[in-house]
């Protein structure tokens, strides 16, 4: 027997939205595997993971918490990789807006009214589009390879937030502990409810989900991103200025995850501290291609991700396991994507016997 | 500066660039196939948790560099299943391979962070290592940094002088006419993506087990990315690669010529270094296009199959 891949000669509709559920079905099961090889059986600790952590209002209030910053970020990569413009520096931007949006707001502290809530969002907001502008201008201007770049900028803004939580911004009355310290209420996010963490940031998400959904699905500019992201050369024929697009795709994405940096300092957290992020931009990748770079898709996808954070947490307090399963399940998923994305251009065949290949003609005495 | 403080920097510079000269020669190789593989600070991750883990159960530091090697080689086998054979986007394939790779070791190496092991220790030459200067920068560093010496000259060979960097370099600029010639053009491929993978598990290994004999969560920081770089900085050129490798080795060690220099810079800033850089380098290589269009294999990071 012999299984071959056939062309299908078009995309099938099909297996592009068939393959991310595949992805997620092979996921779990390959960690219900890891999990029996360890001694935990599958179906309980597959329930810790995914059901347990929102089986309560408090559970569900925190899924929310979660799903905000992934979303956020993923719905920015989203408009960046229509472009192919590969934008890998979610995790910084999100990290220069938390920084810049604590810096604003440590400065604040003693302001009463609620415009420092809208400084603190829109100075986060403008610090994560700067960050990816950095990246946009390296690009444009000196034709530097943005994976890397924007990449090196993680590392750069991971260690300007150290220098700032272990300095300028330490809090003077925290015990030298490295953190800021904790916001004046007027730049807090109000919560949604009395009870969790839940908090006004969803509407932003919210807001967001429509605007990128509009961008990409209905807007010229939209489109233009991504006739500029299926062939870069077509593009330039019909005369889309290619240079604004890359700074429009980067301000956008680094932008919304700046904004998720700010919502996190001023929301769950309420100041700086070193571990804003446990990998949220890093997590965005691969909710951005799960999610198909479909708004849509991606709401369901980053739901997805942020209840594997969740578990992932849960399962280390009740399991004992490591927290690293989140992240493992997330390149997993995004293996099992990828090699799941084959069946949409090509269709699995079972051959039940090897066949000799037919000779190939030569001639022979002629040219 | 004092030529002791001197011998000391070029010492920890061969040290610091090792391990990016190791990841960087199998990237080179693989890139020169025509195969981008963005997943080196995965499968450098992974090598440096499993060569730990191995050397501290068995007590054999040899075993550990060796399955370290078999790791690393296990996690581009996958890439090169998912890119080379369904064919899937190379960036996109390497990118799920880092995180495939930096979770995989987190999870594996959750029970080992900060565990004592005894590693590699310094191998001075007699004589040899006592050249001023030089000396203890050449003759007097632990066995996997000779080893990174004897690989760089038997990659420089295979590249520069024989058979197998033709046919190499053949697949990677023309695949197409490559495969009219007759070369096996998707084995040569996976082959160059597996010795990636091997280069990166002993870099990997020489993190755990020589440099910073422990594991610690994400202790590559980001080399993987930076041996990236380096081969867009050598131009794809390998001694080129060899130049980078070190100087880049000497912009993470700068901290420790400050703290000799007494300067007072706070850490955290003086890590950003290598990566400032790194990009600094990218700016000024990449700044002309038309250079990184001669140098750069043609074919690099497009999908190839047989037939078409």
């Amino acid at each position: 027997m012999l299984l071959s891949l056939e062309p299908r000669g078009q995309q099938s509709r099909v297996m592009l939205w068939c393959s991310p559920l595949l992805a997620a079905g092979l996921t779990l099961a390959c960690g219900s595997l890891l999990f029996m090889l360890l001694g935990h059986p599958p179906l309980l600790t597959l329930h810790t993971l995914l059901i347990a952590p929102i089986s309560d209002f408090y559970g569900l209030g925190e899924w929310l918490v979660k799903t905000l910053p992934i979303l956020l970020c993923a719905l920015g990569l989203a408009v960046a990789y229509q472009a192919r413009i590969w934008n890998i520096g979610a995790e910084g931007q999100l990290l220069l807006g938390a920084l810049a949006g604590s810096a604003l707001a440590v400065n604040l502290i003693d302001m009463q009214s609620r415009w420092a809530l809208v400084l603190v969002l829109c100075g986060g907001t403008l610090a994560g589009a700067a960050w990816a502008g950095l990246t946009a201008w390296l690009r444009t201007r000196f034709n530097a390879n943005e994976i890397l770049t924007s990449i090196m900028l993680n590392y750069i803004a991971l260690n300007l937030l150290l220098f700032c939580v272990h300095g300028p911004l330490k809090d003077p009355a925290g015990f030298n502990f490295p953190e800021s310290a904790m916001f004046g209420d007027a730049s807090r996010l109000p919560l949604l409810s009395e009870e969790g963490r839940a908090h006004a940031g969803v509407y932003f998400a919210l807001l967001a989900l429509i605007a990128v959904w509009v961008l990409l699905q209905r807007s010229f500019v939209g489109f233009q991103i991504k006739v500029l992201g299926l062939d870069q050369r077509a593009a330039g024929f019909v005369g889309f200025r290619h240079k604004r697009l890359i700074w429009l795709a980067l301000l956008i994405s680094g932008g919304l995850a700046g904004l998720a940096g700010a919502c996190e300092v001023s929301g769950p957290i309420g100041q700086l501290v070193p571990q804003v992020s446990p990998g949220y931009g890093y997590a965005a990748i691969t909710v951005a291609f799960l999610g198909r770079l479909n708004p849509i898709g991606i709401l369901f996808s980053s739901l997805l991700m942020a209840l594997l954070y969740l578990g992932g947490e849960h399962a280390q307090m009740s399991l004992n396991l490591p927290q690293a399963i989140t992240q493992l399940f997330q390149g997993m998923m995004l293996f099992f994507l990828l090699a799941c994305d084959v069946l949409i251009l090509y269709r699995p065949r079972l051959k039940l016997h090897w066949t000799r290949r037919a000779p190939v003609a030569t001639t022979v005495g002629a040219l | 500066m004092d030529l002791d403080l001197l011998s000391n920097i070029l010492y920890a510079m061969v040290r610091c660039g090792t391990p990016l000269l190791l990841v960087a020669l199998g990237e080179l190789i693989c890139e020169k196939s025509g195969v981008l593989n963005l997943g080196q600070e995965g499968m450098m991750l992974f090598g440096a948790v499993i060569g730990f883990i191995v050397a501290l159960n068995s007590g054999n530091l040899w075993l550990g560099v060796l399955l370290s090697m078999a790791a690393g080689m296990l996690l581009s086998a996958l890439f090169a299943l998912v890119a080379l054979v369904f064919n899937a986007n190379q960036v996109a394939t390497g990118l799920a391979l880092t995180i495939f790779g930096v979770g995989l070791s987190s999870f594996i190496g959750a029970a080992w962070v900060g565990k004592p092991l005894a590693g590699f220790e310094p191998l001075a030459i007699p004589l040899l290592s006592s050249i001023p200067l030089i000396g203890r920068m050449l003759f007097a560093q632990d066995l996997l940094v000779y080893l990174s010496f004897v690989l760089f000259a038997l990659v420089a060979w295979a590249l520069l002088k024989s058979r197998i960097g033709l046919i190499i370099q053949a697949v990677g600029e023309n695949p197409d006419a490559a495969s009219a010639m007759g070369l096996p053009v998707l084995r040569v491929r996976m082959l160059a993506v597996l010795f990636g993978g091997a280069m990166a598990g002993l870099a990997g290994a020489y993190l755990s087990l020589a440099y910073t004999p422990m594991w610690a969560e994400n202790m590559s920081a980001g080399r993987g990315w930076i041996a990236l770089a380096l081969v867009v900085f050598a131009s794809w050129r390998v001694w080129r690669l060899l130049l980078g490798a070190y100087l880049f080795g000497l912009a993470s060690i700068l901290h420790l010529v400050a703290q000799g220099l007494g300067l007072a810079v706070p850490s955290s800033l003086l890590a950003m270094l290598p990566y400032v850089a790194t990009i600094m380098v990218l700016v000024l290589l990449s700044r002309d296009a038309l250079r990184t269009r001669l140098y750069a294999p043609v074919s690099l990071g497009q999908p190839w199959q047989p037939g078409h």
